[in-house]
């Protein structure tokens, strides 16, 4: 497309196709729909079309080796359901995503809050509280797989050194249950923290000064302060902060698959880890799609939370 | 009794430090650790009476000339950039003109199309891959890196295309109208006027598609079956960990190179990131 035809000259619409494309070009309306429509085509062919086949795939009995799709009805979620498998995993996967995700709210806030404050040093603070969102997931994991090595973690050797454990009671950071489960959502949290803080900071820089300033003249204590005006004014910040991070939390299995597999027997399984070694690992991809196609109601239910947020942004 | 308001604001100040202090260990100790775990002796670091925080024997550069010419690492590095350089041009081919349509020729239907367009951001490869794992197989991509180069695009598309349209929408629309009425079309505006002074956006969204690229996981595990194909970020956990031995120093040296070069280099950026996420659902 020649972005020349009516350019230059004083007298430009001279010949009779230059012209056609030069009113296309210059029709807000046409060239909108000419400039956005390939990014729509690449996301409905790469995000549409594997997204309905999702869907199929969860209601068929593909399998890797089969190249029909024949329909099985509800059979694979009722296969799916009944299984202790998938039970956990689901139970999992409430548990990891709402722990992880109230603790990253609480103290993304405090983190927040504590930065607002300038102080020496703080480009340096800020680049290094923003490694673990920045630097691949699954390395930054494997960073604490080494931390959390059965038998040479430094945070065992630490609390011996402190006389807190004994030498033989070192922890099974992710080879005991309810540890392995605290493991990775403290991970988790490790990895979501910046993003949340970040945008919080956002929120709160964006509130103006005299506000604070009125409060303080008015002598509000710090309580009041935090829970009567700042937090109240960045309510739709921090909306849009849980949900992202409800999302990340509910859909990862990066860090569950590089530090536990889903063990120790299932007890940090999740449903996308589920889904990955059933459909992929397995080659069972009916059963598969069926167990990731749990996910779908919670995004639903988040992008609508996140359109009222946004749509009542815009009104106000 | 009254406290002195010296003291108090030194206590403050001090709990205000500290728990700054303790926020930034909790991030930045992983870091460190790969660091220091780079340079230690295999010997020094599988021995479990020895202090792990020194150097029990001297620092040794074995780890890195192992992880640099006898494991794929270098091979790693050299496909994710092959990758990410392909995906930015995608990107940037499709969400530069999408961005500035959204911002500026589509009014109000675009307004609802830019949302929806976002929103495919949040669509996770958790729920995709299965569908998509046979969609490559049939396209005959299957253990290909082009793979990835036809399905990054889906997720560094939405997010850039977001991002750019913030920042169309703040240049001054005086500018094109200008060069429209000196025989520019409306077209011919954008590429001539609009584009360049948007340097600083394509940058950040070059940027940020790398990292994306970078930090992918779940479709390059899926895809990606041969060892020598594999991006860094997959190639490292599932390649060096899960051999018979685990090599830890030059796990971490592999854990920390293709990790905190691009950290540092996103922090400059960091704050375009966030109106990215925020600009339009909040004001």
């Amino acid at each position: 497309m020649s972005a020349r035809t009516t350019t230059g000259e004083p007298e430009p619409r001279a010949a009779a196709g230059p012209r056609a494309l030069a009113s296309l070009l210059d029709s807000p309306r046409w060239l909108g729909v000419l400039m956005i429509g390939p990014a729509v085509l690449y996301i409905v062919l790469v995000v549409g079309l594997p997204f309905v086949l999702a869907i199929l795939y969860a209601f068929s009995g593909v399998t890797m080796g089969s190249r029909t799709i024949e329909f099985v009805g509800l059979k694979n979620f009722i296969n799916v359901l009944g299984t202790a498998k998938f039970q956990t995993s689901l139970r999992n996967t409430f548990v990891f995503a709402i722990v992880a995700q109230v603790l990253v709210m609480v103290l993304g806030t405090v983190l927040a809050i504590a930065l607002l404050k300038d102080f020496r040093g703080k480009w340096l603070v800020r680049l290094l509280i923003l490694l673990p969102w920045v630097a691949p997931i699954s390395l930054g994991t494997i960073g604490w797989l080494w931390i959390l090595d059965s038998t040479y973690s430094v945070i065992n050797w630490t609390l011996e050194a402190l006389g807190l454990i004994r030498a033989d009671g070192w922890l099974m950071w992710l080879g005991v249950p309810y540890l392995a489960m605290g493991s990775v959502i403290a991970i988790h949290v490790w990895r979501i923290l910046p993003l949340a803080t970040v945008i919080l900071l956002g929120g709160l820089t964006s509130i103006p000064h005299d506000i604070h300033d009125a409060a303080q003249v008015d002598g509000a204590s710090f309580g009041r302060h935090l829970f009567q005006i700042t937090l109240p004014l960045i309510r739709p910040i921090m909306l849009v902060a849980g949900l992202f991070g409800l999302v990340f939390a509910f859909t990862d299995m990066i860090v569950i698959f590089v530090l536990t597999r889903g063990g120790p027997y299932d007890t940090t399984q999740v449903l996308a880890s589920l889904a990955f070694f059933t459909g992929i690992q397995a080659g069972d991809l009916a059963e598969g799609a069926a167990i990731a196609l749990f996910l779908f109601p919670l995004l639903l239910a988040v992008a609508v939370a996140f359109l009222r947020v946004a749509r009542r942004a815009e009104v106000t | 009794m009254a406290v002195p308001p010296a003291l108090r604001r030194a206590t403050a100040r001090g709990g205000h430090l500290g728990l700054i202090g303790l926020f930034t260990l909790f991030s930045a100790f992983p870091f460190y650790w790969m660091l220091i775990t780079t340079f230690k002796r295999t010997s020094d670091l599988l021995k479990r009476t020895n202090n792990p925080f020194i150097y029990n024997e001297p620092p040794t550069l074995e780890n890195l000339r192992v992880l640099f010419f006898d494991t794929l690492y270098v091979r790693w590095l050299g496909n994710t950039l092959f990758v990410g350089v392909l995906v930015v041009f995608v990107t940037l081919l499709l969400a530069v003109p999408a961005g500035y349509a959204l911002a500026r020729l589509t009014g109000r239907w675009g307004e609802q199309l830019g949302i929806g367009i976002f929103l495919t951001y949040l669509v996770p490869s958790t729920l995709l891959f299965i569908p998509m794992s046979r969609l490559i197989g049939d396209l005959g991509l299957q253990d290909s890196l082009w793979s990835l180069v036809l399905v990054y695009p889906s997720f560094t598309i939405p997010f850039c295309t977001w991002l750019l349209m913030g920042f169309f929408k703040a240049i001054p629309r005086d500018l094109e109208e200008a060069a429209m009425i000196d025989g520019h079309s409306r077209f011919g505006a954008f590429v001539k006027v609009v584009i360049p002074i948007s340097l600083a956006g394509i940058l950040t969204a070059i940027i940020f598609t790398l990292t994306l690229v970078m930090q992918e996981f779940v479709y390059a595990l899926t895809f990606i079956t041969a060892a020598r194909n594999y991006t860094v970020s997959v190639g490292v956990p599932t390649f060096l960990v899960h051999g018979d031995v685990y090599f830890w120093g030059s796990l971490m040296a592999g854990c920390f190179i293709a990790s905190v070069p691009v950290a540092v280099l996103y922090n400059f950026f960091v704050d375009r990131f966030i109106s990215g996420f925020t600009v339009g659902a909040i004001k």
